[in-house]
């Protein structure tokens, strides 16, 4: 579906992508996971063909991204910071202009404001709106049409966890319905459990890739089980024979409260590749 | 079609929003029709502010406000969105430019209103050129604009110049004859006259030349540009 081969780019003296390479098959939903800065947005912006990379190819439902056509380009749908609202139209009228040009009924708008959780602003002009809310609305924009492919860029960054959930059913429900799902996210929870392949991005390479359940296993090498005692105290112990009968004694004891081993989950492994946190701000 | 008429539509809907906007639309109707009915002097002619406004509004309103929706889109990063759901750039700027004619001829209406029943289809053609001839040019800052900050600074010298001369040139035969370049100036002496009657070659050439040159300073900026 997307196919990104070599993919390069720089602004001013700063290359930010050094070489992409990129599969995503139809009908799944892949996460590119990335620390800030590390060029998520500018791959999107080239992916849909907002921005010409300097070398390298991409292909989008079959074509190089040069020769999309109008008609192809309606079946993105896009949600991302450089994609505007109407400010002084309500979210009704905003969704209105958009259901105009796809063809979509009017009563749907309803429908996708109560799943967004606007329902309640709907008369609102989009300048009333918070952070949160007028992501929703811009949600709303993408999820109200039928597109084919559609890229989120930090689609619940500043949402409440409760919405976040509810943003992200959608999202598996367009998956159900065939689509195919490129987002971004600083999220590791959200990635790991919705994204059915993922690619950390550092700097402009892509260090990893595969399901998250892979990287996870790939980079379990460093096995550990942690113990929070009574005392208070927290315990990190080896993976291996010889911890049995320490923990064994202090079991007898009662002394333990919590024990779990460590698996690594993708930001540890994010952490151990780069060095660098993924939330930590560039 | 549908797309322009789409944008037609949206326009329409942030009309009453949009406060700037509205009371470029409104200023000059509602200033003519309360000077005319207000202020009488003796030895002044007739229809004397109607004409004066008509020209004013012709030089500021569609030229302010298609250079102002269009950089506003720019800013807000609205137009990237209209583009990305196949609105051709030609179709938004149609659809923008219909509009604004559509509305600035309202206003003409109300002017006319306090106009010659046998004047008024004269005076509404003349309008409705300078209009587009507006329109166009303050298409072309927008075009260039980056932001409505950008677009107002390039915009306020050539209002100032095609509204006020017209006015000046009343005072002053050395203003007149600047002021003769700028197509305000040719609209407001064929509404003096109310008639084509009159109207020298070279007037009818400088209101041509004021309108090609706009259309085709137009599509310089806009193959340059497009609309990013
Ligand atoms: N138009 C531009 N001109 C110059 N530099 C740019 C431009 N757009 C992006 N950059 C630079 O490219 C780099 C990557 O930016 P990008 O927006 O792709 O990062 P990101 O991964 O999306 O970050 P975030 O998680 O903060 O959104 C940054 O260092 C940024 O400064
Ligand atoms: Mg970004």
């Amino acid at each position: 579906m997307i196919q990104c081969s070599g993919v390069r780019k720089k602004y001013a003296d700063k290359e930010v992508l050094k070489g992409i390479d990129l599969d995503i098959p139809s009908g799944r939903i892949f996460g590119l996971l990335g620390p800030s800065g590390a060029g998520k947005t500018t791959l999107i912006r080239i992916i849909t063909g907002q921005q010409g990379a300097d070398s390298g190819r991409v292909r989008v439902l079959d074509k190089e991204v040069g020769e999309l056509s109008g008609k192809d380009k309606k079946q993105f749908g896009i949600m991302m910071d450089q994609f505007g609202l109407y400010e002084r139209l309500s979210c009704i009228d905003n969704l209105k202009i958009f259901a105009d040009v796809y063809g979509v009924p009017y009563r749907r708008i309803k429908d996708i404001l109560e799943l967004v959780g606007l329902a309640d602003a709907a008369k609102k002009p989009a300048s009333a709106l918070s952070k949160g809310m007028r992501a929703r609305l811009c949600l709303a924009r993408v999820f109200m049409h039928a597109p084919g492919i559609i890229f989120l860029d930090e689609p619940t960054s500043g949402l409440d966890p409760q919405t976040a959930r509810s943003v992200h059913k959608l999202i598996l429900e367009k998956k159900e319905s065939g689509c195919t799902i490129f987002l971004t996210t600083h999220n590791m929870e959200e990635a790991s459990s919705l994204c059915d392949t993922v690619a950390l991005l550092n700097e402009g390479t892509i260090v990893e890739e595969g399901t998250p359940g892979e990287i996870c296993r790939k980079y379990n090498h460093q096995k550990k089980i942690k113990l929070h005692l009574a005392s208070g105290e927290d315990m990190e112990l080896e993976h291996e024979k010889s911890s049995a009968e320490e923990i064994a004694r202090l079991l007898e004891e009662g002394r333990i409260e919590t024990i779990h081993s460590s698996e690594p989950n993708l930001e540890t492994v994010f952490l151990e590749l780069t060095g660098r946190k993924l939330e930590e701000d560039a | 079609m549908k797309n322009i008429l789409t944008i037609i539509k949206k326009q329409l809907k942030d009309t009453l929003k949009n406060k700037t906007v509205l009371i470029q639309f409104v200023l000059f109707p509602i200033i003519t029709l309360v000077m005319e009915n207000a202020v009488h002097i003796e030895s002044m002619p007739e229809h004397f502010f109607s004409k004066l406004f008509s020209v004013m509004y012709i030089g500021m309103a569609p030229l302010s406000v298609a250079a102002s929706i269009i950089a506003e889109e720019k800013e807000k990063n609205t137009l990237r969105v209209l583009v990305m759901a196949d609105i051709k750039p030609h179709q938004y700027l149609i659809g923008v430019g219909i509009y604004i004619w559509m509305i600035c001829m309202i206003g003409a209406g109300v002017i006319a209103t306090g106009l010659d029943p046998k004047d008024i289809p004269f005076y509404l053609l003349v309008m409705g050129v300078g209009f587009l001839i507006s329109i166009l040019a303050g298409a072309c800052v927008g075009v260039c604009a980056r932001d409505q900050m950008m677009a107002t600074s390039l915009y306020m010298p050539v209002m100032m110049a095609c509204s006020f001369m017209p006015m000046l040139a009343m005072f002053n035969e050395k203003i007149k004859s600047v002021a003769g370049i700028f197509y305000t100036q040719q609209l407001r002496e064929l509404l003096d006259r109310m008639s084509f009657e009159g109207m020298e070659t070279r007037g009818a050439a400088i209101l041509m030349v004021n309108m090609l040159l706009v259309i085709v300073l137009f599509f310089v900026m806009f193959k340059r540009k497009g609309l990013e």
